[in-house]
């Protein structure tokens, strides 16, 4: 390959450079893991925590959480076939890809990354849903004409058996998947953390408490979504929400938030009280470039905010609609915090220089590959996917259809 | 084992080798930088690099050289190697400024200071550590540690993922506009396959930069480190540089 370096990169660089504090490694001025990198562990850690909340109803049994499994599920799904895409899009040789398959390096915390994706994936994701929906989908082939019943037909695999023996088993069989899914999930997202946190070079990211903070924070991040889907779906709808359901949700959600909040603090307390070589550059980095981000946007609006409304919905008995509010409102504010502690990692890990000496800056492109319009792309794509999946897949079609079928 | 089992041995493994090359197998350095001097055996030498700082006077033109040599783009943000200018203060303070940034235009010294006591300058370059991080993250094996010591890059298998360029804690790694591939000092691999000096070596005017083989007993570099007090850029993470620094002062990174 050969060419001229594009002129659009230039000028970034050239942006970024004018905003060098102190000093920095020269090669250090272009940010070399950028938005999309940013979004590949937030669509990661929705993936992972939607799938333990769906999991608490299948392996602890926490009957209250039932109305929202499905959903959980389609939404674990519909962010993973999305999650592998920015990775792919952020690469110099998208096409060499295919390298990370067929010839893994083993010693890189990266090359299994690929494994573990698609075990989740098609080991975990794919054959849970299947047997949940089975029996819906054979009645659904049934039902329909055409194309539809061709189209149900190949999803259902052409199983045609609905004896009580049968739907036993797949009952059985996905509770056991959802068993093995949990260790899965929590592989999956720790996983992405100790791509980060094995990183000796970088203090910001080197810390062995990264994977535990991504696994909480995931789980946040993956009940806050479900929880604003939910009462999404129930205003598009027009349909009473199932109350106990999003109270149970709540309170998961708040303890996870204090276990994630605990971790993070305790992180930070740790650096500060070691205060090692890197302190100096990293109080300068939180208290300058990340300011915005992380203290006013990750901490106060995305952690704390939430934390005292949910702490307030269960100490002080409101209404149902102001409860929905308030979990509307708590759900969206995590989502955002979370967004930005993925910033927070992922990019102000590259704003200091490994000199220690100096901080950099990072310009967001708007157009091109790694952009904000690709980021927005790809943080929307769930959501349409989702969509698809919920026309094709009715979460409450066995309740309309065959009230028998219930669990 | 006699010369006619040896020639035995070797005429039964010669096919065999050729049907092994038809494989698709990792990177070796032969196929990156071209056929090395024919009686070039890798097992024989370690490579690395004294830097003895008291020498250096900060002219680039190492950094030319390496830029024109290797093809290094000359946009201000790509550096296989560069200088480093420090000039510490009466009160300890010390500032750092990288002198390479505009190789074209030569190097004005800085505004007359009072209060810096003194000034020196550092080269800077991969340090083709000996337990390199870089290699270990590598996702699909495109940087690798050749059998010499060197730290390569085979530009037709890297994905462009830039981990290598995270795991780094040198700075010695950029991220090719051209090739979209890692990219990193090599020691002019090229070169000293074929007994020539690596190009930064080669043009060094006050001989701040010893190029040697650490197996070598009469070599340069050997003689380098027996005269000298030697450190190494950040030890404490273990990556075991093979750039060696004389008269290193305890704050640079």
């Amino acid at each position: 390959m050969s060419g001229a370096i594009p002129e659009s990169l230039l000028e970034q660089l050239g942006h970024q450079l004018s905003q060098v504090v102190g000093f920095i490694y020269p090669n250090e001025v272009e940010t070399q893991w950028a938005i999309l990198i940013v979004v590949y562990p937030y669509l990661t850690g929705i993936v992972a925590g939607a799938f333990i909340l769906a999991s608490l109803v299948k392996v602890f049994n926490v009957v209250e959480v039932q109305p929202i499994y499905r959903l959980a599920l389609l939404t674990a799904l519909a962010f993973m076939l999305v999650a592998g895409m920015p990775l792919q899009l952020h690469l110099g040789h998208p096409e060499r890809a295919y390298e990370i398959f067929f010839t893994p390096q083993p010693t890189s915390a990266m090359a299994m990354f690929g494994f573990v994706y698609l075990w989740y994936l098609l080991g975990i994701l794919l054959i849970e849903i299947w047997f949940e929906y089975r029996q819906q989908l054979v009645l659904m082939a049934q039902k329909s004409r055409g194309l539809m019943k061709g189209i149900y037909g190949a999803l259902s695999l052409f199983s045609k058996d609905l004896s009580p023996e049968a739907l036993a088993f797949d009952h059985r069989a996905s509770k056991l998947i959802t068993i093995i899914g949990i260790p899965s999930a929590f592989l999956l997202h720790g996983y992405v953390g100790f791509i980060f946190g094995s990183v000796k070079a970088n203090p910001w990211w080197g810390s062995v408490l990264m994977p535990i903070v991504f696994l909480m924070s995931a789980i946040v991040s993956g009940i806050a979504m479900v929880m604003f889907l939910y009462i999404l779906l129930s205003l598009v709808r027009n349909e009473k929400l199932d109350m106990r359901c999003l109270d149970k949700i709540g309170l998961f959600l708040l303890v996870a938030i204090i276990v994630d909040f605990a971790l993070e603090a305790l992180d930070y307390i740790h650096r500060l009280y070691q205060s090692e070589e890197s302190i100096g550059i990293l109080s300068e980095l939180v208290s300058s470039r990340l300011f915005t981000s992380l203290v006013v946007v990750q901490l106060l609006l995305g952690m704390l905010l939430p934390l005292l409304i949910l702490v307030l919905v269960r100490s002080v008995r409101f209404n149902e609609e102001l409860r929905k509010l308030l979990y509307f409102t708590s759900s969206l504010l995590i989502l955002l915090g979370i967004f930005s502690m993925r910033w927070n990692v992922v990019i102000g890990g590259q704003l200091y220089s490994k000199s220690f000496r100096g901080l950099m800056a990072y310009k967001m492109e708007i157009t091109g590959i790694e952009s904000l319009m690709t980021a927005l792309a790809l943080l929307a794509l769930p959501f349409l996917i989702l969509t698809v999946l919920f026309l094709l897949l009715p979460p409450r079609w066995m309740e309309r259809n065959a009230p028998t079928a219930a669990h | 084992m006699n010369k006619r089992e040896f020639l035995q041995q070797v005429v039964a493994f010669l096919p065999a080798a050729g049907l092994l090359r038809m494989l698709p197998g990792t990177a070796e350095a032969k196929e990156l930088v071209g056929a090395p001097a024919n009686d070039y055996d890798p097992t024989r030498h370690w490579y690395g690099m004294g830097v003895d700082v008291d020498r250096c006077i900060g002219c680039n033109r190492c950094v030319e050289a390496c830029k024109a040599e290797n093809g290094v783009p000359d946009e201000p943000f790509y550096f296989r190697t560069w200088i480093e200018r420090y000039s510490v203060r009466a009160d300890g303070e010390t500032t750092v400024e990288c002198i390479s940034t505009r190789p074209a235009q030569p190097e004005q010294a800085p505004p007359e200071d009072p209060a810096v006591v003194r000034t020196y300058f550092v080269p800077k370059l991969c340090n083709q550590c000996a337990h390199p991080p870089c290699v270990q993250v590598c996702p699909v094996g495109a940087t690798f540690q050749t059998v010499d010591g060197v730290v390569l890059v085979d530009e037709k298998r890297c994905i462009g993922c830039r981990y290598c360029i995270q795991a780094c804690p040198y700075g010695a790694r950029y991220l090719n506009p051209i090739t979209r591939t890692a990219d990193k000092c090599t020691f002019c691999y090229h070169r000293i396959t074929k007994g020539l000096l690596p190009a930064c070596v080669e043009v060094c005017p006050t001989q701040a930069r010893i190029f040697g083989d650490m197996k070598g007993r009469a070599d340069r570099l050997v003689r380098f480190q027996r005269v000298n007090m030697i450190s190494v850029l950040k030890p404490d993470l273990n990556t075991e540089p093979k750039v060696l620094y004389a008269h290193l002062d305890g704050e640079v990174r």
